[in-house]
This record gives C-alpha cells, structure tokens and sequence, in this order.
C-alpha cells in the first residue's frame, strides 16, 4: 500500500507520470524530465516535497540534545530562522540520515529529514531523545513545495500576501521564516534559488494552484535527481548510507570538530578515520563523449578500485556527470566500466552547475 | 495505450518496421519504448553498409533512465542512418514512428518479415510486460 501526498490529484490533473518512491506515489515526470530541468535552470520550477519528513524538537534541552544527535553544531545558529545542514551518524561513523536544521529558540528547532529513511530516523531521534527534556513531534499535517529556479522568488512573491513579502523580503540563502500560514525558506536541493515552502495539508494544493497560474511549472522527481546531482548534492541510500562516513560522502564541512568537549554520536569513530585519512573520498566524474554514467559502476583509478554512486546525463552540461566514492590516492583521470568497455573520464570536485553555470 | 500504427511490423524487442519498396525497410523504436525508457539522450547508429543478422544488436537507445540495445528486426545491410538523432535525440521520443526513425535496411532475406509481429501481436505482447 503506497501513500499518497495531498497533492496527488494535482499531479495527475498536471499529467503526471507517477512511480512507487519509497512507498509514496510520487510524480516521476510531467512529460519530460529534461525539460522540468531546463524550466528549473532557467524560469522557476516546482517540487511536491511533502513526503519528507518534518519534525519540531521543543523543550528545555533542545539544543543540548542536537548536540549529541548530530555532526555539526547547533549551537551555530545563533539568528532565528538560521538553518544547518549535517548528518545524524551511527556510533560507528556511518551516516543514519542527512537533514535540514532550522533554530528558532535554544528551546524549538525543526529537522527535515527524508522520506525513505523515515521510520528508522524516527526511531533513533527518539531513542536518543529520551536522556534529554525535549518533545519530538513529528507534523504530518504539513505538505511541502519546492519552488526552485532564477525566476521562483519572483514568481512565488506574486501570490503571497503583503506581510508575507515583507517577512521573506531579502532573506539570506539557509534561512526559513513563519510568514502567516506558511513556513518559507530559501532552501533546495537544485543549487537554484528559491523557497521551500510548508504549508498546512489543506492549504497544499491552493497554494500548488497559485504557483501553476503564476507560471511555475511542475518537475518531478526525475528532474530534481539530475537538478541535485549537477549541484553536487548527496542523495540519502545513494551517495551515503549507514555504512558510509560522512568524511566519504563531501560531508566534511557539516561536521563541528570544536568544541572538542561535544560529544556527539559518532564522533570517536570519524576522529579516528580522519587522524589516519582512512576512508574514501568523494569526487565527481565528468564524460564529455558519448555514454551516461551510472550508478553501482566500477571507477579504476590510480592504486586502486571505486565506485559510482550517481550518475546521469546532465541536461545543462549536456553530457553525463557522476559521482563516486573512490581511494584517496585518485588523480585527474580515471576509467569507468561501462557496457563491458573501459572509458576514460575526467576527475573533478564534486560539484558540477551553479546557478545555471558550469562551474567545473 | 500507446500508439500502433497497424500498417507497421514490430519485434517483441520494440522495434517497429515501415515497407519503403524494393526490399527497403525503415526500422524505429515504438512509442511504448521511448515511453518507457523516457528521454533520450543519446542514440548510437550503425555504419551505412554495415551487414546484420536479424536479432543482431546494431545501436543503442540511451536516455536519461537506461541504455538500452536496439536489435535489427531483419537481417541486410545497412542503407541509411538518422543523422538528425546525434543532435536531437528527442526526435525518438517526440516521433517515434515518423522523423524519430533510427536506420534503414536492404533485405537480405524478405521472408523474416513473416517472424515479425502484426500491430495487435505487439499490443498483444505490451501487455503481458
């Protein structure tokens, strides 16, 4: 039994092809992926991203529990609205989940963690919560939409009300705001600009209304896997997963190493792998012929063996870019299987397409 | 239900085949095959002249989701190839039985058209995928 976002009949009124995602039954595309994806790089697309899941941390020792929970420091966040991305890890090192953090108070944080790994997070954060005074709750009564794109601040700021504009007016890239019934923030996962936008179960497909007349038009999830993957951003059970440090997976920057009093979850085991630079790294690979790269492919490098972990045919690029999990000791080039024949491609940082731009 | 023009032949692999004359054949992908591959990235062609057997795999259809073998419905040589495709490989997808066609054949041996599926054998065969 698949579940369905309220804004499924949305999708199918848009054209939707929709697919099993996790047990959600979510648009795949709306016709074609590549053109979602040029609509996104170049006008303001948009994303039902209401199958993640949000959850309120609110209590006492709110902070010193995120603390514990996760890799970076929340105590960073200093600015109401400010928002922090990192990963929760394993006491092995492994990375449970990547989410979204945003602070409110010392007492009140919101998390956005994936749809797929629901469940397990769900469990962990509560296992870990009950040493600390804090309320986990978990908000199903939110959808949320993704506006991503050069035009998406624009076009979204027509269909908000005054006070709305004034709240998001000039908003820092990683901030989130209580705008009326909406909560904004100007983050994604495209390496646009742009809002994700929660807003309440029965306002979600008014709001998806508004933003179509405004001319923003649907992408699904086919476009936002090339629209991340060009952005160099890790996808959950793909790039990284419970077996995989962070210092693997481009992580690195969302781990807090000072204070070193701050014993978070985890911590042992990554100090150890990075003293002795002991894990793979993560890099991207760039295909100018013929031929997509894929992921689970075999990358040969210099003084050993790695592995694609993504890959697709970047629409902006035009040509296949990938990611993939490879030993330290990797030069410039490196040769992947691909049907049966080795193919030479070119290793650069993980990170292909900002803003429109190539930036390899 | 996709698309199946009745005046062509199809290969369970979806491939459909268009009858020009004088033992010429236009080979393409049909509409249910683009359609469940999804936008396409890049076709590989056969050379013009290159010989093939019926069931030889003779290009590639890549599109965002897979790269997928292309096999020649029917054995013969190689006529022509759609150049159009190296820049606009969304032709196939766009048209698949129009200016989406992927080559063209010369017979070798006409009578293997007769292993190949009328439309409502391929519709036929869709189904049971």
């Amino acid at each position: 039994m698949t579940s369905k976002t309220v804004l499924h009949a949305k999708h199918l009124e848009a054209g939707a092809k929709m697919v099993d995602f996790h047990g959600w039954e979510m648009p795949i595309n709306y016709g074609s992926q590549i053109e979602e994806h040029h609509a996104v790089r170049q006008d303001a697309g948009m994303f039902d991203v209401s199958h993640m899941t949000i959850v309120d941390i609110e209590g006492v020792d709110a902070k010193a529990f995120l603390q514990k929970l996760v890799a970076n420091d929340v105590a960073k966040l200093t600015v109401a609205g400010k928002a922090l991305y990192t990963g929760m890890l394993n006491e092995l090192g492994g990375v449970i989940d990547d989410l979204i953090i945003y602070f409110f108070t010392e007492t009140q944080y919101r998390l956005v963690v994936n749809s797929a790994t629901r469940e397990k997070d769900l469990a962990h954060i509560g296992a870990v919560a009950a040493d600390f005074d804090v309320a986990v709750t978990e908000r199903p009564e939110y959808a949320m939409i993704a506006v991503q794109g050069p035009n998406a601040k624009a076009k979204t700021a027509t269909i908000l009300d005054e006070q709305q504009q004034a709240a998001v007016e000039g908003m820092k890239p990683f901030f989130g705001v209580q705008a009326g019934d909406l909560f904004i923030a100007t983050t994604g996962y495209t390496g646009e600009e742009g809002y994700e936008i929660v807003v309440h179960n029965d306002g979600a497909a008014d709001l998806w209304q508004k933003l179509l007349d405004a001319g923003v038009r649907p992408a699904g999830l086919g476009a936002r896997d090339t629209l991340r993957l060009e952005a160099g951003m890790n996808l959950y059970g793909s790039d990284m997963d419970e077996t995989v440090s962070p210092l693997a997976a481009n992580m690195a920057w969302t781990i807090a190493w000072e204070p070193e009093e701050r014993d978070f979850i985890g911590r042992a085991a990554i100090t150890k792998q990075r003293a002795e630079q002991s894990t793979d790294k993560l890099v991207g690979l760039v295909l100018e012929s013929k031929g997509v790269l894929r992921g689970g492919s075999k990358v040969i490098v210099e003084g050993g063996e790695g592995v694609i972990t993504s890959g697709t045919f970047s629409p902006t690029l035009g040509f296949s870019v990938a990611l993939a999990r490879v030993p330290r000791s990797i030069g410039e080039t490196a040769q992947v299987e691909m049907r049966k024949k080795l193919v030479d491609v070119k290793v650069v940082k993980p990170s292909f397409v900002r803003n429109g731009k190539s930036i390899i | 239900m996709s698309n199946i023009p009745s005046e062509l032949k199809y290969a369970t692999s979806h491939e459909w085949v268009r009858a020009e004359g004088n033992g010429e054949y236009t080979v393409g992908i049909t509409e249910h095959a683009q359609e469940l591959l999804g936008d396409m990235v890049f076709v590989e062609l056969p050379e013009v002249d290159d010989e093939v057997d019926a069931g030889e795999d003779c290009a590639v259809a890549e599109s965002v989701k897979a790269a997928s073998d292309i096999y020649a419905p029917i054995g013969g040589t190689i006529i022509a190839v759609n150049e159009d495709l190296e820049d606009a490989p969304e032709t196939v997808n766009n048209d698949a039985y129009g200016d989406g066609w992927l080559f063209r054949i010369k017979a070798s041996d006409e009578s293997e058209l007769d292993n190949l599926l009328d439309a409502e054998g391929y519709a036929n065969s869709i189904d049971e995928d």
